[in-house]
């Protein structure tokens, strides 16, 4: 419990700071409607409000902020408001309503999930070939590490693209959206996993290579027995960038794409139609599944750890 | 090969390493016989190539000129028959193994049957002092007993050869003293073929039953040393006539390779 204090203060600073943003934030809100109801705000037509600034509203009107926290399509909803979005989103309807942010959050996870699969691979994957042969050393690299320079928003709209007009999903048997969503998730979750896997491999030290040579093991004895679980508690430092980079990924994927299901698809329709409330609801419903997934993988390292012996 | 042919026989053995700063002559005309069943110490200062020597015979290093046979046979040959058993200065035990997993290793390498290996860990850690501490992970032991678990390690397979390249230099004098008189007491039981890398006289004398004095720049022997010392060797025997005047002589060749320089 000791150790949740620091967060809780944390958490409670930034509270603090959300419900005090909402005062300016909402003012014309508030001060239209109060204005409506026939009470005596300052300056008293719309125009003049509009051309004032927020804070000299604020400290002219003090009687009225107290309505700032509930303010139906807030420019800045309270947090009880997004809370009670979230809540509806989550609890008041079935997992298969489209409604749902359950439902919309499965669609990403199930593409996050897709994308690290496919980011570990190949992160997997090339780090071997970079550890094992030089020359992919100096060739690809580099290139990987361009590839992170690139913004991912510009290249979203081409991998769809690209990934519909190859016909990738009738391929696979998957639907495309998934493909294509999933490509973009590994695009950006393979990196940390190949940085990681690189060092990984590289840290068992001279000795314990010279050992393995007394012993005259094969290299895929030398890999499986001394790289590979010398590699493992950092594949899992990766992991937990991974799991993050894949989820923003998989939204970010939904963006661009004309997609209707998924969180990001979620958090465009909203933020298109005008309900920050929902666009709030879906980003706390992104932030949620991110932290599920990060504390699953700190789970399956907790379990790693102890087959390994790792002192605790 | 007959029962008289010395086991490493090393003749005008040279090794020079190209570096950047041009030729470094690591090793210049070394030639040696080891006997079976004999312990040979490697003393000298850092840089006189007792470490290299070491690795040339495990087959770790080429010789650029020279011959060196282990058991009749080419070091790299010997290496993969796995002639001998390998002890470095640092434990390295794979600190995700358990002492039994670690100890267990190169019989897993090496293809050796399940019961095969149990039955060969739990004698070798028998062999150590270590019966118990399987299962324990090595953070959990001390260590001088995490070296004795790498020394189990290189024994578990019963190589006739043990190269140890100062196994017991990191570790604190009175541990070093146990751990000598255990290693000399293993010895006498096993009948292996030791070579050893140290930097200490007393530790070297100790030991064995043959001193290689060597010297650096370029690293060549300087002295060979049949020590009259009995197989048996009580610590005390370290306040001995004998064991001062050969620790007198193994100090006068140490620094007769220094006047050379």
């Amino acid at each position: 419990m000791r150790n949740a204090r620091p967060v809780l203060a944390v958490l409670a600073v930034l509270l603090g700071i959300w419900y005090a943003a909402c005062i300016p934030m909402n003012i014309q809100e508030v001060l239209t409607t109060a204005a409506r109801a026939g009470a005596v705000v300052i300056p008293e037509t719309a125009p003049e409000r509009l051309a004032t600034s927020r804070f000299v509203l604020v400290a002219e009107n003090l009687d009225h902020i107290g309505a700032s926290w509930s303010v139906d399509r807030a420019r800045l909803p309270s947090p009880e408001q997004v809370l009670g979005e979230l809540w509806k989103g989550i609890f008041d309807q079935p997992v298969t309503s489209k409604r749902s942010l359950v439902y919309h959050g499965m669609i990403t996870l199930q593409a996050t999930l897709a994308g690290l699969a496919l980011g570990l691979v190949v992160g997997v994957g090339l780090a071997m070939a970079i550890v094992y042969f030089r020359v992919m050393d100096l060739s690809v690299m580099p290139w990987a590490v361009i590839s992170q320079t690139i913004p991912i928003v510009a290249l979203a709209p081409m991998i769809v693209v690209l990934s519909n007009s190859l016909g990738l999903g009738e391929r696979l048997g998957i639907e495309n959206r998934l493909v294509s969503k999933a490509i973009i998730a590994a695009y950006l979750s393979f990196f940390p996993v190949l940085v990681g896997m690189i060092k990984g491999l590289r840290s068992p030290d001279a000795m314990q290579l010279d050992l393995m040579r007394t012993w005259n093991a094969t290299g895929l004895q030398e890999f499986s027995r001394l790289r590979l679980p010398a590699s493992l508690p950092f594949l899992f430092a990766s992991l937990k960038v991974a799991v993050a980079a894949s989820l923003v990924g998989a939204i970010v994927g939904e963006l661009p794409t004309g997609a209707i299901e998924g969180l990001g698809a979620r958090m465009l329709v909203a933020s298109q139609f005008g309900q920050p409330l929902l666009m709030w609801a879906s980003l706390f419903a992104a932030a949620i599944a991110a932290g599920g997934l990060i504390l699953v993988v700190g789970l399956l390292q907790r379990f790693v750890d102890n087959r390994l012996g790792v002192r605790s | 090969m007959t029962l008289n042919d010395p086991v490493i026989a090393a003749q005008g053995l040279d090794l020079t390493f190209e570096t950047n700063d041009g030729p470094v002559h690591a090793l210049r005309d070394v030639s040696l016989d080891i006997g079976k069943g004999e312990f040979v110490s490697f003393i000298g200062p850092s840089g006189c190539g007792k470490t290299t020597l070491l690795r040339c015979i495990a087959g770790l290093e080429a010789p650029t000129g020279g011959s060196l046979t282990v058991n009749g046979m080419t070091p790299e040959a010997a290496r993969r028959a796995r002639a001998y058993g390998y002890v470095f200065q640092a434990a390295g035990l794979y600190p995700w193994r358990t002492i039994g997993g670690n100890v267990r290793l190169p019989l897993e390498i090496m293809g050796f049957s399940k019961t095969e290996q149990a039955d060969r860990v739990r004698k070798t850690l028998e062999l150590v002092e270590l019966s118990g501490f399987e299962k324990k992970f090595p953070w959990q032991l001390s260590g001088g007993m995490q070296q004795r678990a790498s020394i189990a390690r290189a024994l578990s397979f019963d190589a006739d050869i043990l190269l140890m390249d100062e196994p017991f230099g990191a570790l604190d004098e009175i541990v070093r003293d146990r751990l000598n008189e255990e290693l000399l007491a293993l010895w006498r039981r096993t009948g292996k073929t030791i070579g050893f890398v140290t930097h200490s006289i007393p530790e070297a004398v100790y030991l064995s039953t043959k001193i290689v004095v060597m010297s650096p720049r370029p690293g060549r022997i300087t002295d060979i040393i049949d020590s009259p010392l009995p197989r048996e060797r009580p610590l005390e025997i370290r306040d001995s006539r004998e064991f001062i005047e050969i620790a007198h002589r193994v100090r006068e060749g140490l620094r007769a390779g220094h006047v050379d320089e």
